[in-house]
């Protein structure tokens, strides 16, 4: 199939076979738990790995067949980000860049490099030496080098696990925007919740080498298919925001349809947000209270959603509930709670929300 | 001194110093690059020189080398002369003798180099030999120097396979240390003495060379 990734691997411990789709919008994430080998999928469709016995097909094209095709990695025109970046330590950046240009004339890869560095939003590392770039320097510089020779996918590996907790979070909005910029078809595998709220566009949920759930981040955390990707990925509304205001340390985000204000504190590391920025909401079940309307007083938790009750589903020694407050909300309570409060679909609840459990993902579009 | 035999000794360590390289940097990226597992007998093959008797060594080489041998008919076909006690057969000669001081330095700096540099270059779209010579070879320089003075030097030195294949031939196969022998046996002392003098200074200069090349390890980005 065109628009798609097929991969069948037996190597190791991986036994996998998977459909990935690719076409739309640009940026796919693998998720999964770790060591489950992600990173020997990513390793066989780059070609840096064979898949034996296997087969690698992008976009129909088939690179990988086990018995008579064998298409070497320098001519799959693929792009791989390195999770440590592996910039050519003896090259500037000018010449590392360059370096998958050669089919390009060479009247016209000084411009290809600028292009590419500029689409990487490193524009002023031009002619620096990689041994002076900081972590994130460097990931740039290594995004404008996969993406120059203008590969048809682009794989990353884990991109933010590399760099300290402060660059990660101001590169994840840096990173997205590279990505959406670029255009390019974009695989990454992660086992962090965070990485692939922040920069995919869809999710492909992957335990022992199956897909078992393809959607959205929002509604995959949201709303996980069943209890082994439950399992995988927690329970978590995740749901697209604007920020609207911002003081005392509070960021004010307005979410969902019915431009319900909700008040998220402001999270550690995200300070870079103001009113305007597009923000992915996210809320784990376990922290979402429910009472009935019309009871509360005045209470610490600074979120209270009236909503309508869509379902109700027994999950262990919990409920789970899913509540249309102007977005889709999901919240675990436990079963006597659930007989106490009466709690079916069409119910009317309130649900609470304390600040500090509102999680605010930058995800710019 | 017999400076005749001096030159002849630069002569052949030049000659396969420049051969052994366009051989080792190769050789030894294959060696050291290749995921077979056979690599690990070619390997052997290569370290063999190292301790087999010099006199084994030639005395094969010799054999190869004469006119019952396939390749010495071939060759005496071609140019018209023998290979054995020719300029032309010690160069083979000191050339296979010499191919671990070649191959182990280069070995141990591509072993060096960051094995995700070669792979970036290759999803990047260049082949074996473009990585090996836009990669690997420029991170391991350090190791390409000390392939070179190993080279030279222990083809200096070599006295046992030049003795067997080369003959005592003045002004063709009688190197230096060949002279020193003579030298010896004909109760010269004092040529003796001055050509070993020469040898003595000229390996001390070049294990000092050395030892400073891999101390420094070259350039910064050049160490593991």
């Amino acid at each position: 199939m065109s628009g798609s990734l097929a991969v069948r691997v037996r190597r190791h411990v991986v036994d996998a076979e998977l459909e990935v789709p690719l076409g739309g919008p640009p940026v796919t994430a693998l998720f999964g738990p770790s060591g489950a080998g992600k990173t020997t999928l990513l390793r066989c469709v780059a070609g840096l790995e064979r898949p034996d016995p296997g087969s690698v097909v992008v976009f129909g094209d088939e690179l990988w067949s086990g018995d008579d095709r064998h298409v070497p990695a320098r001519s799959r025109r693929v792009g791989l980000l390195f999770q440590d970046h592996a910039l050519f330590p003896h090259l500037d950046v000018d010449a590392n860049v360059a370096y998958g240009l050669r089919g390009v004339p060479r009247s016209m890869r000084g411009e290809r490099v600028a292009e590419a560095l500029a689409t990487a939003g490193a524009g002023h590392l031009a002619g620096r030496r990689v041994a002076e770039l900081s972590g994130g320097e460097a990931q740039r510089v290594a995004l404008a080098r996969a993406l120059a020779p203008r590969p048809r996918l682009l794989l990353l590996d884990e991109p933010l696990s590399a760099l300290d907790t402060p660059t990660r979070s101001r590169l994840r909005v840096d990173l997205r925007q590279v990505l959406v910029r670029s255009g390019t078809p974009t695989l990454l595998v992660s086992h962090d919740r965070t990485e692939v709220l922040a920069l995919a566009d869809r999710v492909v949920v992957v335990v022992r080498g199956r897909v078992l759930q393809v959607g959205e981040p929002a509604e995959v955390f949201g709303r996980p298919a069943d209890a082994a990707v439950a399992r995988v990925v927690g329970v978590e509304t995740a749901a697209p925001g604007v920020v609207r205001s911002r003081g005392d340390g509070v960021l004010g985000v307005e979410v969902g349809s019915g431009a319900r204000r909700l008040t998220a504190v402001e999270v550690l590391g995200e300070t870079t947000l103001g009113p305007g920025d597009q923000v992915l909401v996210c809320i784990r079940a376990e922290d979402v209270a429910l009472e009935l309307p019309g009871r509360a007083g005045p209470s610490s938790p600074r979120n209270h959603l009236p909503g309508t009750v869509t379902a109700v589903a027994v999950d262990g020694p919990l409920v789970r509930v899913d509540v249309d407050c102007g977005f889709p909300l999901a919240a675990y309570v436990t079963r006597p709670a659930r007989e106490e409060l009466g709690l079916v679909p069409g119910s009317a609840v309130v649900a609470s929300v304390k600040g500090p459990a509102v999680h605010l993902v930058p995800h710019p579009q | 001194m017999d400076w005749q035999a001096v030159a002849v000794s630069a002569r052949l360590a030049l000659a396969t110093t420049a051969i052994l390289l366009v051989v080792a940097v190769p050789l030894a990226g294959w060696l050291a690059f290749s995921r077979r597992r056979w690599t690990v007998a070619a390997e052997a093959v290569v370290a063999l020189p190292l301790v087999l008797p010099p006199t084994v060594l030639g005395y094969y080489l010799l054999v190869a080398m004469g006119a019952r041998s396939p390749v010495g008919r071939w060759w005496q076909e071609v140019t018209g002369s023998t290979l054995a006690f020719s300029f032309s057969g010690l160069l083979v000669a000191s050339v296979l003798s010499s191919l671990p001081f070649a191959v182990q330095p280069l070995l141990a700096a591509y072993g060096g180099v960051d094995r995700r540099l070669l792979e970036a270059s290759a999803v990047l779209g260049r082949g074996w030999w473009g990585t090996l010579g836009r990669v690997a070879l420029p991170l391991s320089r350090a190791g390409l120097a000390t392939a070179a003075v190993l080279t030279f030097a222990h083809t200096v030195g070599e006295f046992g396979v030049v003795l067997m294949v080369g003959g005592n031939i003045p002004g063709e196969t009688r190197t230096a240390s060949i002279s020193v022998y003579d030298s010896v046996q004909a109760f010269d002392q004092v040529s003796a003495g001055r050509t070993s003098l020469l040898l003595l200074g000229f390996s001390l200069v070049v294990l000092t060379l050395t030892y400073t090349l891999q101390r420094r390890g070259g350039p910064g980005w050049a160490r593991p």
